[in-house]
């Protein structure tokens, strides 16, 4: 026998051998915790030259400081994370910034890490941040801006907007501001006002004197233009108010109760509601040829209509079953279609900016809630519960509502007072929005970097 | 010539020998029948839940006390119950969840089971009626085999079980212990497919030596921006728990370990 025999022979008998081997051990990992992550954000450091120039300019102590405490309350607020104590920080914020520590930091069980370096160049504000993952021991982030000193504020909101984004995945709304109706004085003689502030309740600034009753302000979902509406002469007016110009005008004069305006996607249209030979339907109004085009005509009352995002379908409330329910319809008033089917009175359907949501508020055995289905009408979820509350508005990324809530007045009348608060979708996450005086209708801009 | 001959009349008769061997119409011998022996069948729980004896209760007793705590710290982080008519995570869910997992770990009428089927299987090898007929009528064969496609089912069960490498109580162990490292990233979309698979290499001590994102070409697409931070989301929770609860034997099958993240169930809620 040849070797090329004993080579064939042997190879097989190996082939026939029985191997035996262990496959890979895999394990579902299908539940974690929702527990907010905890992060440090160091203050941004500063040179003395800066310091001082910043606390002439700005009259701040040390703006390093304040810019950070901005991250850290939007961070807080978001219920996502949970920014660590800076008392506990080993690292002095200059070090951290080029080279953190990252034993020193996973010590203080942080697993994100903020640093970042303010100076000022050429009477500007340059700010420098980054984000460390702690645990992989490596930079995930790194960005510079640069811009005028007095919008310090907004590089705070910018950063946390950055870090939210790149740490769950989607926008953040930090860079936001909420418009508002500004309310004071006893509930039978109200004065209103509309207001504007950033979304954590700095800057606020009232647009109109009080002497005219102002409702409903909506933003464009693409400009910082607002639609309200406005009696004059106690006849409903429709205005567009551009909030960086202040420019207003009028969009026309409507008959019978008009309610809430509000845009369409592109911004080129609004939609509202209004009362037309005995019946209220809803209508579009072109902005540029300012023509009216009747939406729905039905011998019921059709109000509050809010586009989907991508403006094919519009959600309203009717009361043609009986009772007022959720109805989605196209665009062009074709296919209605009920959607909501639970048990009490459902209103002010609001589209989620991701689409995926609708926001209503729900009427049920004298309780008013706040609430989200799909836009089929399945998965209702009822966020909130209270007295009074309505008027639910979605922040840019569709994660957070703000609505305002009302008290009881007692039996002499006192005691009533309109507050604006916000809600994530877990439901769990519910927290007052200051503001200086009452507010009510709260309506949240787009995204103001974008 | 003569030896070719030879040679090849050796090679055919030893050819015709096997043949004669291994083909059994040609040995004519009488089929010995065994008697047939009649098979009760019976469930075995009748006979093994019998009542223990006191000490024997009392060791029991113990082991399930030890047990129940392993299940209570698989219980997901508890959450400030809000009295709220419909929230999202609705507390009563989870305690379903933790009986849930209690009836994998430990649920007799599951193990009676298991050893319901090993007995059948052996009754089967032993006598097995439907097999009789199919011999004798071809039409039965189908029938046959489906009926024993249980008994199959139980085969490649025992195999993975073997594959797997880690008990039940063990890959809870280890379950709990990441659950508790996860923090979800609740900014995902929940349409998407929301699976993470990370290969470990580990030490014989639990902790990681290489972690490796298997789908990992998945974090450069675009619209695929939400992957990524999935994916640094397990591989911060791998690295905040090790060492990893693994068992204390058996290195060789557990040193190369797949963790496969699904963040879906959480997130829909």
């Amino acid at each position: 026998m040849n070797n090329t025999k004993i080579f064939f022979i042997s190879f097989l008998i190996i082939l026939l051998i029985p191997i035996k081997s262990f496959g890979l051990i895999e394990v579902d990992i299908t539940r974690g915790n929702l527990t907010p992550l905890p992060v440090a954000v160091s203050p941004l450091s500063i040179n003395e030259k800066s310091r001082k120039s910043f606390k002439e300019l700005l009259k701040k102590e040390n703006i390093g400081l304040e810019i950070s405490s901005i991250v850290e309350n939007n961070l807080r607020t978001s219920g996502l994370f949970n920014p660590l104590n800076k008392d506990a920080f080993l690292q002095a914020p200059d070090i951290a910034n080029l080279k953190p520590r990252f034993e020193d930091w996973s010590l203080i069980k942080a697993q994100a890490l903020i640093t970042g370096k303010v100076s000022f160049i050429d009477d500007k504000l340059r700010v420098e941040f980054r984000l460390w993952d702690i645990l992989a021991g490596k930079e995930m982030m790194a960005l510079a801006f640069t811009t005028v000193p007095n919008n310090w504020r907004r590089v705070g909101h910018i950063i946390s907007d950055k870090v939210y984004e790149r740490l769950t995945g989607e926008k953040g709304y930090f860079d936001t501001r909420i418009i508002y109706v500004a309310e004071e004085g006893p509930k039978t003689k109200r004065i209103k006002k509309l207001a504007i502030m950033d979304q954590d309740g700095a800057n606020n600034k009232f647009l109109t004197l009080g002497n005219e009753l102002v409702l409903t302000p909506r933003f464009n979902p693409t400009s910082q233009m607002v639609t309200y509406l406005s009696y004059f002469r106690n006849l409903p007016r429709v205005y567009l108010l551009d909030i960086e110009t202040g420019m207003q005008e009028v969009v026309g004069d409507f008959p019978g109760m008009t309610f809430a305006p509000r845009f369409s996607p592109n911004g080129k249209k609004i939609i509202m509601s209004f009362a037309k030979d005995g019946k209220s339907d809803i209508y579009t109004m072109d902005l540029e040829n300012r023509i009216v085009e009747r939406i729905t005509n039905h011998p019921s009352i059709d109000t509050s209509p809010s586009y989907s995002p991508d403006g094919k379908y519009i959600a309203f409330n009717s009361d043609r079953s009986g009772y007022q329910q959720i109805y989605v319809m196209n665009s062009d008033g074709r296919k209605v279609k009920r959607i909501s089917f639970g048990t009490g009175i459902y209103g002010t359907p609001v589209w989620s900016p991701r689409g995926d949501l609708i926001a209503f508020t729900k009427l049920h055995k004298g309780k008013f809630y706040i609430g989200v289905m799909r836009t089929d009408g399945s998965g209702e979820r009822l966020l909130t519960e209270n007295f009074y509350q309505e008027a639910p508005s979605w922040s840019p990324n569709g994660r957070v509502l703000i609505f305002y809530r009302e008290t009881k007045t007692d039996e002499k009348g006192d005691g009533f007072s309109a507050k604006l608060w916000s809600i994530d979708l877990t439901g769990y996450n519910e927290r007052r929005v200051e503001t200086p005086t009452d507010g009510s209708d709260p309506s949240w801009s787009s995204l103001l970097s974008n | 010539m003569n030896r070719s001959l030879i040679e090849s009349s050796v090679l055919h008769l030893f050819i015709i020998i096997i043949t004669a061997m291994s083909l059994p119409f040609l040995s004519k011998k009488a089929i010995d029948l065994p008697p047939i022996i009649s098979v009760e069948l019976i469930q075995i729980t009748e006979k093994t839940n019998i009542p223990f004896a006191p000490k024997a209760k009392k060791i029991i007793e113990e082991i399930k006390k030890k047990e129940k705590k392993l299940v209570s710290e698989q219980a997901p982080p508890k959450k400030v119950k809000k009295k709220k008519p419909d929230a999202v995570p609705m507390p009563e869910d989870k305690v379903k969840k933790v009986e849930k997992i209690k009836d994998d770990k430990q649920n007799p009428e599951k193990i009676d089971n298991e050893v319901k089927q090993v007995s059948e299987f052996e009754k089967d090898e032993l006598f097995d009626p439907n097999n009789v007929a199919a011999l004798i009528d071809k039409s039965k064969e189908e029938t046959a085999e489906m009926i024993n496609n249980p008994d199959k089912v139980t085969q490649d069960q025992d195999k993975n079980l073997e594959n797997t490498g880690l008990s039940l109580s063990e890959e809870d162990a280890l379950k709990a212990q990441i659950f508790g490292c996860w923090s979800i990233p609740l900014g995902l979309p929940y349409n998407e497919n929301l699976l993470v698979r990370i290969k470990l290499e580990l030490k014989p001590d639990g902790s990681v030596i290489k972690s490796e994102i298997l789908d990992h070409a998945r974090m450069n697409r675009p619209g695929q921006a939400f992957y990524k931070v999935l994916a640094e989301s397990a591989l911060r929770a791998v690295k905040l728990c090790q060492p990893l609860r693994v068992p204390s034997t058996g290195y060789e099958r557990w040193k190369e370990l797949q963790l496969n993240f699904d963040a879906r169930e959480m997130l829909e809620g």
